[in-house]
């Protein structure tokens, strides 16, 4: 009796030994990555708001005295307001302001442009692909899933060599399209007129004609401005975007087709549906949560763009391929504009939770109904 | 009488629908052939043209079939550039190493040796660290494992643009910027790849790491022993996907390595040999410089192409 309660406190103990040296094991483990994050990715994201309060201009050595100065939300309300208020002087900055709507009015239509009609795209081959009568799946897995592999800086110099002005897009439509021909082809890379607009002027509306609303002025742009479209040059660089990630979406999609099992086709084929009902009533009810998937992937990236622009266009021509990202670049690294960079990189963060959020609400509500 | 009309209905009823299946295959195989034929083709012209002279670049981009006399030189015997018409016609073209050799001499060997030395590197480090943290994260219990867990979940929504700047500045305090550990250090880990590790090692089975730690082994041991060896299609589609990601990257080495074109990747290089070329590409060297850019990817995706797809789908990521 006496020796048997060592014992269980002895095997106690080990118990907890072990637990505690589980612990140590298990941080151990995870050291490196710890580490590596601390300093690259978390302070980083405390040092990008912190920075967004200040002037710094990314030159001066930030730990040194008078380095910066904190300026609270004036970055902020320059973006967002054309002006910040300094003591009880209001300092106007109406360009800053004009520059941003302009970066996220491109940014908007880029993201409407593409998002959609890469999914619909993507998901519309790989159902095609999915079907049972198609033989040679892999070759076309193969072929629409390549471009995706490829560097966006070499996808960009591609696309600038085929939409040249005497290039090779121009040279087949000149082939198909009567009355296409050199002396009127389109300057693909170099051409800021707004898509909407060239529509509504084949139907006689033009700014003069359009009303008072044309020339009134919201967020830094008039009404006219902002139902611009994307200039011809950034329906290029959205060409180049849905061509290249139809690829990946495709195989995603792919994927998730392959999982629903096959009986639930048959039964709605011997209930006497359609292909289209199939599609519509079957598959992409089923296939709710990759299409959410899809979407959001697409909407990072989209939001996100900067390295075609900055290979093709440079933000030109007159600021229509500029989007926030590269405003960001331009801002930060070539503008010496460190503060501001930053706050337009956060406020770029908190539009893309956004829009990730919401896009979570009208998938579920959808689900729901 | 009745049944006859009745059957009558059923064949033509199942004839039409065997009608309207061909049609819907024939479109189909149209729209697959289409899209095909729009994703594949540019990169048949880039090679093509890679392999043409300047002149003949500008005026015949289409000429899509090489004939002999192979390895022509571009310029005359005088030393002037031969027009389009002498080494091409509309639809054929003599090939020249004219752009390859061109765009070796703009340093492209070195890009090249520095983009695989960063995808290399890069690559092990993460199979290592992210490996370690996964497993930890999906099979030891310790303090603050969940927490850490969604931590790094939660780092994936930050887009690379906010990091941008503050990464920068914290480079140029450990005076870091444009040296290779700089590009390396940073990109060691990365939280896809440790979400990746953590979902594979959740799938497998616990009872042989059991048996091994009856066994008296150390959580290291076991580690590397069993449950490494174990991981091996988790491991081989982290690879691919870290090397194509790094191999590719644009965005981290403009802002780490610019300042010294020595330790330029190839992305990087041809971009700011764009830059200095301004509105006259010579896009034949531009279109060398392309296709050995995407040549050892292609390579790579052609031999592991199972690889990526499944990566892809059992990332998890699918819902």
């Amino acid at each position: 009796m006496a020796t048997a309660a060592p014992a269980v406190r002895r095997q106690v103990t080990t118990m907890s030994a072990k637990r505690r040296q589980e612990a140590l094991a298990g941080l151990s483990f995870m050291v490196p990555a710890l580490i590596i994050f601390l300093i690259f990715l978390i302070i980083p994201i405390g040092a990008a708001v912190y920075i967004s309060f200040t002037d710094w201009n990314g030159i001066s050595p930030v730990f040194e005295e008078g380095a910066y100065n904190y300026i609270g939300t004036a970055n902020y309300s320059d973006l967002l307001r054309g002006y910040h208020v300094d003591g009880d002087r209001v300092v106007a900055a109406s360009i800053r302001q004009r520059d941003f709507f302009i970066a996220l009015k491109n940014t908007f239509y880029y993201v409407i442009g593409v998002v959609p009609v890469q999914t619909t795209l993507a998901l519309l081959l790989a159902v095609i692909v999915n079907q049972r009568w198609l033989k040679a799946k892999g070759f076309f897995r193969t072929a629409f899933y390549f471009p995706s592999i490829t560097s966006s800086v070499v996808i960009s110099l591609i696309f600038m060599f085929m939409f040249t002005r005497g290039g090779l897009v121009n040279q087949a439509l000149a082939s198909v399209v009567p009355g296409y021909g050199s002396g009127n082809y389109v300057n693909w890379l170099d051409d800021p007129r707004g898509v909407l607009h060239l529509i509504f002027g084949q139907f006689g509306l033009t700014r003069e004609s359009a009303g008072a609303w044309a020339g009134q002025r919201v967020l830094g742009l008039t009404g006219w401005e902002w139902i611009s479209g994307p200039s011809v040059t950034l329906l290029t660089i959205m060409m180049l975007n849905i061509w290249t990630t139809i690829g990946t979406m495709m195989v995603i999609f792919l994927a998730a087709l392959q999982d629903i099992p096959g009986h639930v086709y048959e039964a709605a084929e011997i209930d006497g549906a359609n292909a289209f009902q199939i599609f519509r009533r079957i598959t992409v009810p089923l296939l709710r949560p990759t299409i959410f998937f899809v979407v959001t992937l697409g909407l990072i990236g989209t939001f996100q763009v900067f390295d075609q622009v900055y290979v093709i266009s440079s933000g030109g021509p007159a600021k229509t391929t500029l989007t926030v990202a590269y405003m960001v670049y331009q801002n930060g690294f070539d503008r010496s504009a460190m503060g501001l960079a930053s706050a337009t990189a956060i406020v770029l963060f908190v539009i893309i939770f956004v829009f990730t959020i919401l896009q979570r609400v009208v998938v579920r509500e959808r689900a729901a109904v | 009488m009745a049944t006859a009309i009745q059957s009558q209905g059923v064949v033509t009823a199942a004839r039409r629908r065997s009608v309207g299946r061909l049609a819907l295959a024939t479109l189909g195989w149209t729209v697959l052939i289409a899209f095909a034929l729009i994703e594949i083709l540019p990169f048949a012209f880039t090679v093509a043209n890679s392999f043409k002279c300047l002149p003949a670049v500008q005026s015949y981009p289409r000429a899509l079939i090489p004939v002999p006399p192979f390895g022509v030189s571009c310029v005359s015997e005088e030393g002037a550039p031969l027009p389009a018409r002498a080494v091409s016609t509309p639809t054929t073209f003599n090939p020249t190493l004219q752009g390859y050799e061109e765009i070796f001499d703009a340093k492209l060997p070195r890009w090249f040796a520095n983009t695989t030395f960063f995808a290399v590197v890069i690559t092990v480090l993460r199979l290592v660290f992210d490996s370690m943290a996964g497993y930890a994260l999906a099979r030891i219990r310790f303090p603050g494992n969940r927490l850490l867990f969604y931590s790094i979940l939660g780092t994936m929504m930050v887009p690379p643009v906010v990091l941008l700047i503050p990464r920068f500045i914290i480079l140029k305090h450990l005076a870091m910027l444009n040296t290779y550990q700089g590009l390396i250090v940073p990109l060691a880990v990365d939280a896809f790849g440790i979400f990746l590790m953590k979902q594979f090692f959740e799938s497998v089975p616990g009872e042989i790491e059991e048996a091994a730690m009856v066994d008296g082994a150390s959580r290291f041991t076991m580690f590397l022993r069993v449950v490494l060896p174990m991981a091996t299609p988790a491991l081989t589609a982290l690879a691919i996907f870290s090397f194509q990601g790094t191999w590719n990257d644009f965005l981290m080495p403009l802002i780490i390595l610019s300042g010294k074109s020595d330790l330029w990747t190839l992305p990087l290089g041809l971009s700011f040999l764009r830059g200095a070329y301004g509105e006259t590409l010579r896009w034949h060297a531009f279109l060398a410089g392309s296709v050995l850019t995407t040549l050892p990817l292609a390579l790579i995706f052609f031999y592991f192409q199972r690889y990526f797809v499944e990566g892809i789908s059992y990332s998890g990521l699918k819902g």
